[in-house]
């Protein structure tokens, strides 16, 4: 209960009239930040955190944190419009996402996108302000093979997603596997697949990969098409987020499921990104209709938005309690904490109470006025696609190359984006799919220095990971769910010799054991 | 009457005094436009916070007309951000924050960069190594964790540090001569994720700089055994309830004699005039005045000796030959 006083100490520290309208400000500006790719929530953070040094820490990080929440609202504004992802965990609510903004569900889609996200951090924020001293404890106990047990259920949990053939999908993995290694390798120190030109010393970068192979892809695409937007159609009125509301406790389940992982993974800390990816790859297997994933299902907009804000908010924990940054945005505000004078670690919660308790009453307050700014912008932005094709299409071009400079003030960077766009244009052409060549660009790194630390540590034995309760039940259940394709086709084989069996041997097929469980 | 003429007087001299305020930073040379800080680091690291600590107090003292914009090249263990300033060869407004890695990078990837395309401006601190163990681990001294290394078996103990072939992997190598037992090194991307792993106990040892471990110290997860430099750390404030910085022992006076700091110095492209260079050096200079900077200085534990010119050269020229010297004999070259 002790907290419960602590957290409305800390709502009034954050209602006063100046910090409202420091975040007001922020989720406005947060917004905008989202919105053009490649600037993305750290690079607006931090282009902003010298402004704040004059302000009071607590003003200025409710301010930052604001700037952060828009810059997530924001995000998914472009990932359906446009087929852009924002951010790193944008991507997997462009697959859905992106196909109900061209049946005209923009509207839709994005009322979906924001009150999940909604949800979902409203979730994430509970469990901060109850169980933190709980589970803040619970991250150390995640070493390299625990971290990679994460990254390979994630893999897992996503294969067999996308309905290309498999070799295809392979094949996609494996050069994103490949773009993923080049650069400098963590565990050698030294260069990978740089032959010698140093414009390759940084890698890939998610991000510039990203915006050339959906956003450019896809406009090089629709130019071929025909010079028009799909779903410039759809309806434009503020009805449209009631009437979405109406819909969405039916997906009670696909939220629930998002908020579980997107909590787990923010704490533990795995990332928004894997959990963006594994709580899309699970809904699509839960889901009665999996074929319409990929298609414009709502619940492909739902279930990543959900867990990515639950895990991006839950990642703030083990920020403050450990001084461990769960995201680059996290990242920044870290080293604003440490330039305002308060250190980060066990002893935030103790020694500086108002400031912590002040932070936590603004997600509260801040995702409240964030959803509210953004659901009533929703109809104004699915009016671009309004816009004639060929006036919008060249502004999306240059957001994009502006995009691709930002993220490390290079040009090259925005040729590699222009080559990313042809290689997305032929993918889509040749139907080899996007999804598994992203996720293995962006977790590919991870989980091979993850994997590699792991077996520096074991002295170069599997048995690591199954060396404790913790990691063994991830790497099995990683395990039942790469494998379940094969135990479900058993099943059903087996099931049918059953009752062939049963109806041969009494002539009375019973229909009640006909459906699926 | 007497009145009015002293206030006539008194406005009469403030209008002098501002007028030779404003007079008063006539540098030779100073910004016209935002001055670019690169940092050769990942966003949230040593050489990151202290770029955006500088950033901050500078436009806070509006000690320069002129904004510092903080930008991020971690490329290539930082090459992307030193061949940036390398091939920006007479440009004025940027400027360059090194971590080790100005030596390491080069000399372990052969990527075609060296301290001496770079102008060097000014050395703003040294940053100390400390070698910790886990609070619950039976080592309460350096010297009973050299003679656990000894008596164990040959990487068995486990050392966490940043990165690959770089500070933290050198200091783990020199240590290992000094003992004479292998360790197992395990290469993290930065330091706050080495403290937490120590923390977790994944591992046995880390070298973590003060700044990266001092929280989980102070919440008495952590234990400092010495430190790698010739003479203790000068801050005598309590940051425990027994202990400062001052009572950590050199590593040399528990027999374990290793020396190591990483420089915090600024460097800008070739082919700027000493304007240029003398107007950054001020620059920094008021920056040390400031408190702001002793609070910040005193809580990550620096060495704060400031040098320029030509001690600062040859610092740097001595800090690269120990640097080759110690990567050849780890056999971190690159061939």
């Amino acid at each position: 209960m002790e907290d419960i006083g602590n957290l409305m100490q800390g709502f009034a520290v954050a209602l006063t009239w100046k910090n409202l309208l420091f975040m007001l400000i922020g989720i406005l500006l947060g917004v905008l930040i989202g919105v053009l790719p490649g600037l993305g929530g750290a690079n607006g953070v931090a282009i902003l955190l010298p402004l704040t040094f004059s302000m009071p820490p607590t003003s200025a990080i409710i301010m930052l944190s604001c700037i952060y929440w828009g810059a997530l609202f924001g995000g998914a504004i472009t990932s359906i419009l446009f087929n852009i992802p924002g951010e790193p965990w944008s991507v997997a609510t462009t697959f859905d996402g992106y196909p109900m903004a061209q049946q005209g569900r923009a509207g839709e889609a994005m009322t979906a996108a924001f009150t999940s996200s909604f949800i979902g951090a409203f979730v994430a924020v509970l469990v901060i302000t109850f169980l933190a001293p709980l589970v803040a404890k619970f991250a150390l106990k995640f070493g390299p093979a625990e971290y990679f047990a994460v990254q390979f259920l994630t893999f897992c949990s996503f294969i067999g997603m996308s309905r290309e053939p498999p070799a295809k999908t392979i094949a996609a993995m494996m050069m994103g596997f490949a773009l993923a290694a080049v650069g400098l390798d963590t565990v050698t120190g030294q260069l990978r697949m740089t032959f010698g030109h140093t414009e390759l010393l940084q890698g890939f970068d998610f991000l510039i990969a990203v915006i050339g192979l959906f956003g450019l892809g896809e406009i090089l695409l629709t130019m071929e098409e025909g010079l028009a937007f799909k779903g410039a159609k759809g309806r434009i009125d503020l009805n449209i987020v009631l009437e979405t509301w109406k819909k969405l406790p039916r997906y009670w389940m696909t939220s629930l499921r998002g908020c579980l992982i997107g909590c787990w993974m923010g704490i533990t800390p795995g990332g928004a990104t894997p959990a963006s990816f594994m709580s899309y790859g699970m809904a699509r297997r839960m889901s009665k209709d999996r074929d319409s994933f990929g298609n414009g299902n709502i619940e492909g907009v739902i279930a990543p938005e959900t867990a990515a804000h639950a895990a991006g908010t839950s990642a703030l924990l083990p920020m403050l309690t450990l001084g461990i940054p769960g995201s680059p945005t996290a990242a920044v505000l870290l080293g604003g904490l440490l330039i305002w004078g308060l250190q980060p670690g066990p002893l935030l919660f103790v020694e500086k109470k108002e400031f912590v308790w002040g932070l936590i009453a603004s997600m509260y307050l801040g995702n409240i006025v964030g959803l509210l700014i953004v659901l009533t912008t929703v109809p104004w932005w699915a009016a671009i696609l309004r816009i004639p094709f060929s006036i919008i299409a060249p502004v999306i071009v240059v957001i994009c190359a502006v995009g691709a400079y930002t993220v490390h003030h290079n040009m090259f960077d925005v040729v590699m984006m222009l080559v990313f766009g042809i290689v997305g244009y032929f993918f889509k052409k040749l139907r080899y799919p996007l999804a598994p060549l992203v996720l293995a660009l962006v977790l590919g790194d991870m989980a091979e220095t993850a994997f590699r630390q792991s077996m520096l540590l074991s002295g170069g034995t599997v048995g690591i990971f199954w060396s404790n309760g913790l990691v063994g039940s991830i790497m099995t259940l990683a395990l039942v769910l790469l494998c379940w394709p094969l135990v479900s086709a058993g099943l059903d084989l087996w099931r049918k010799r059953l009752r062939a069996a049963e109806s041969a041997a009494d002539r009375t097929p019973e229909p009640a054991k006909a459906g699926k469980p | 009457m007497n009145r009015k003429i002293f206030r006539k007087a008194a406005l009469a001299a403030a209008l002098a005094a501002g007028v030779f305020a404003a007079q008063a930073p006539a540098y030779a040379w100073e910004p016209t436009k935002p001055v670019e800080f690169i940092v050769p680091a990942g966003t949230g690291g040593g050489a990151d916070q202290m770029a955006r600590f500088l950033q901050g107090v500078v436009a806070k003292h509006n000690l320069m007309k002129q904004p510092f914009v903080v930008v991020n090249k971690s490329g290539g263990a930082g090459a992307e951000g030193f061949l940036d300033v390398k091939n920006a060869k007479g440009e004025p407004h940027k400027v360059i924050i090194t971590l080790s890695n100005l030596f390491t990078t080069p000399l372990a990837t052969g990527v075609p960069f060296n301290w001496k395309d770079l102008t060097p401006v000014a050395m703003l601190a040294l940053d100390e190594f400390v070698l910790w163990v886990n609070a619950e681990a039976p080592y309460k001294t350096a010297a009973d964790y050299v003679n656990a290394l000894k008596a164990g078996n040959a990487g068995q103990y486990k050392m966490a540090g940043t990165g690959s072939k770089q500070e933290d992997q050198i200091i783990t190598v020199a240590l290992e001569k000094t003992v004479g037992k292998k360790m197992t090194y395990v290469p993290f991307k930065g330091g706050g994720d080495v403290a937490v792993q120590l923390v977790g106990k994944h591992v046995d040892s880390t070298v973590n700089n003060p700044i990266e471990a001092i929280a989980h110290w102070r919440s008495g997860a952590l234990r400092p055994l010495c430190v790698f430099d010739g003479k203790p750390m000068p801050y005598p404030t309590k940051v425990t309830a027994t202990m400062s910085w001052q009572d950590i022992p050199t590593c040399k006076s528990a027999g374990l004699d290793v020396e190591y700091v990483m420089l915090r110095g600024i460097f800008m492209p070739a082919g700027v005039g000493q304007d240029v260079v003398d107007f950054y050096i001020d620059l920094f200079k008021k920056v040390r005045e400031l408190p702001e900077w002793k609070k910040y200085t005193e809580d990550a534990a620096f060495n704060t000796t400031f040098m320029t010119g030509k001690d600062y050269v040859e610092w740097v020229t001595k800090a690269e030959a120990t640097h080759r010297q110690l990567m050849q004999e780890a056999g971190f070259l690159a061939k």
